[in-house]
């Protein structure tokens, strides 16, 4: 188990308060200055050599995503812009960051933004945490009163204003891209990319995009060293994360524990083990929904970071660990991850926008036991379909998971789903093609 | 599904009050000049918790004209984003989390509840037209499952019983007080914390 004293969230239940006094008693805001003062080179490489990467999903190199950002300002301002639409089903450490540590999460936007050129800072919640939106506005009132960020924060001669601007409710604007549209006051469908948002982004701009954990691990990265932080974890997967442990378990609960820790350690010691004990686990959902889940005899052995996650054909994802035992019927829970996707699918993209609707339909069909055997195909089919044929990636989001229950649990849905159609002539018909008009000709 | 039809009974007129101005002239203030039209979120908001917490067509071009943009603009983002409601909902307004997470641990339950003691339908309001329920998509408190908004409090680790005197609390014109159900603080484990324990001992 990870020493305390490398925990970066030392508040992460509320222990001792998250006002600015508490926070100075953590170490936040201690020697800020002095990080500023060597300069961006320094921070960005200290950043690179720490080897941290995006704690939002997709694990993208954070130190890296800085350096893309131009390296002079032009004529156009830079902006940095914190992704807090956390909605991603399993995860709700961002909540915690907002709500208990907002001044890492403010100490990391002035760093941040430093190291990128940028004066302005919009951090988007999303419209359910109205109250955590507000905890951080107080804090973001107490760090300009101290002259910790605005004109000439900290002396630095660097400035930076913090807005927040809040969501209202669309899965989706967790997307960078869509979240910049949200941002400027359009409905939230992702963009095209190329053009990257570091160097075209909100309003036309270079924009720099974090998730909030990432921004808020930043401070104390740069405090204890990037040594410090890289020799936790192993190579390429460094440091420390916030789990979050829900569903089955005796003691759901949120835990940063050190990257590569091992599933098992986490659900038994952390979260108080499988309800029922670990010989009734069915399945886990290793980095939130949209994460491909993986049986028991994977879980047995599995390490959780970013690689050891994709060797097993998933994700780390957000590090949402959703816990299923087997008192559950797996294909209703996949089904009813299916209708989420089908409700929060922005409609941009034909496949996603029709397909997700037809996984959704034809999982429950298959939880019912209404379906036939070699529809389980044709729904593997579809999930092809929609991946990769899409602007963003909802639409690997949508199918991976109903890709991971078909490869760990084909057995179970065909098991359940012996319906034989009274047609049995035709049976080549394409899925596209209306069943019904050709099935009057065999009625 | 969010409330997105449109209301038969629309008001005549609607305008910011004074608290209301002053909170949208702020945000305005927050993008750049010209850029004002990023605050089209903001103002809706700001429109449905002025009006009892429903937006009403007059408040759309209202907030058009506020902000310079085509009315048709306000009306997409009011009908995209899922928190905005465009038919009248209860005083208090409870939205219960169903996606997967809460679902392992009981929602459906509290449905059942939501049913038997507020209405048979969703969005329909209770015999004394104080509250309504939804059904919502995942509200990112997963650890604190089975959980529900009402309002703009959380209400986590909730079961029938509990969600029963939470009913009850509001009908008798009290508020039920946010936070977990189950004794715990915020996201610890229960009873089984092994971690920074210097801190909650100090």
């Amino acid at each position: 188990m990870l020493k305390d004293e490398d925990r970066i969230f030392q508040n992460l239940y509320n222990d001792s308060g998250a006002d600015l006094e508490s926070a100075k008693l953590r170490n936040d805001w201690t020697g800020t200055k002095e990080i500023l003062e060597k300069g961006r080179e320094w921070i960005i490489n200290e950043v690179k050599s720490s080897e941290l990467r995006g704690r939002g999903g997709a694990g993208f190199p954070t130190g890296l995503k800085w350096s893309f950002a131009p390296k002079e300002v032009g004529s156009r301002p830079h902006y940095l812009v914190i992704n807090a639409d956390e909605s991603e089903p399993g995860t709700c450490k961002d909540r915690d960051i907002l709500r208990f540590e907002p001044h890492k999460l403010i100490e990391g936007c002035l760093i941040a933004s430093y190291a990128v050129n940028a004066n302005k800072c919009y951090i988007y919640i999303r419209g359910e945490y109205f109250n955590e939106g507000q905890k951080l506005q107080t804090a973001i009132d107490e760090a300009y009163k101290n002259n910790l960020i605005g004109k000439n924060a900290l002396n630095s001669r660097w400035d930076l204003d913090i807005y927040i601007h809040y969501g209202a409710g669309a899965y989706i604007c967790g997307e960078e891209t869509a979240l910049l549209e949200s941002l400027e006051g359009k409905k939230g469908q992702p963009r095209l990319k190329p053009p990257f948002p570091a160097l075209i982004g909100l309003y036309g701009c270079p924009t720099i995009i974090n998730n909030v954990e990432t921004v808020a691990a930043v401070p104390t990265i740069l405090r204890r060293g990037a040594k410090w932080f890289s020799s936790l974890g192993r190579a390429k997967n460094t440091g420390t994360k916030i789990y979050c442990i829900s569903g089955n378990v005796n003691n759901p609960c949120n835990v940063e524990e050190e990257m590569g820790v091992s599933l098992k350690e986490l659900i038994e010691t952390h979260a108080g083990g499988v309800v029922g004990g670990w010989d009734n686990l069915k399945a886990v959902i290793p980095g939130g929904s949209s994460m491909p889940m993986l049986p028991k005899e994977i879980c047995d052995n599995m390490k959780m970071d970013f690689d050891a996650c994709v060797e097993n054909k998933t994700g780390l994802g957000t590090a949402g660990i959703v816990v299923i035992n087997n008192d559950q019927d797996i294909i209703k829970c996949m089904a009813r991850i299916a209708r989420f996707y089908k409700h929060e699918s922005c409609g941009q993209c034909t496949p996603c926008r029709e397909g997700s609707g037809w996984m959704w339909r034809m999982l429950e069909r298959m939880a019912a036991g209404e379906a036939t055997p070699d529809e389980v195909d044709m729904l593997f089919d579809v999930t092809k379909q929609i991946e990769g044929h899409t602007i963003c990636a909802f639409g690997e989001g949508s199918s991976w998971p109903v890709q991971g229950l078909i490869r760990h649990f084909k057995d179970e849905i065909l098991e359940r789903n012996k319906f034989d159609p009274v047609v049995k002539k035709n049976k080549n018909i394409p899925y596209l093609v209306d069943q019904h008009l050709l099935e009057k000709e065999n009625a | 599904m969010s409330i997105k039809k449109i209301h038969k009974e629309q008001p005549e007129t609607f305008k910011f009050n004074d608290k209301s101005m002053e909170a949208a002239n702020k945000i305005v203030s927050n993008y750049p000049d010209g850029k004002q039209q990023s605050a089209v979120m903001a103002l809706l908001y700001i429109a449905q918790r002025q009006n009892d917490n429903w937006i009403p067509l007059k408040a759309m071009k209202y907030i058009a004209k506020f902000l310079d943009m085509p009315y048709i603009k306000v009306y997409e983002v009011a009908t995209f984003y899922s928190m905005y409601n465009l038919s009248p909902v209860g005083k208090y307004f409870f939205q219960v989390c169903t996606t997967t997470p809460c679902m392992l641990r009981g929602a459906y339950d509290l449905v059942k509840v939501c049913k038997n003691k507020i209405s048979e339908k969703e969005n329909v309001l209770s015999d004394d037209g104080k509250i309504s329920w939804m059904e919502v998509e995942c509200l990112g408190a997963c650890v604190n499952a089975p959980m529900m908004q009402i309002n703009e409090d959380y209400y986590e680790d909730l079961n029938d019983k509990k969600l029963e005197e939470i009913i009850e609390t509001i009908y008798q014109n009290k508020i039920p007080k946010p936070g977990s159900y189950s004794g715990r603080i915020n996201t610890e484990p229960v009873n089984n914390r092994k971690t920074l324990l210097g801190n909650k001992n100090a």
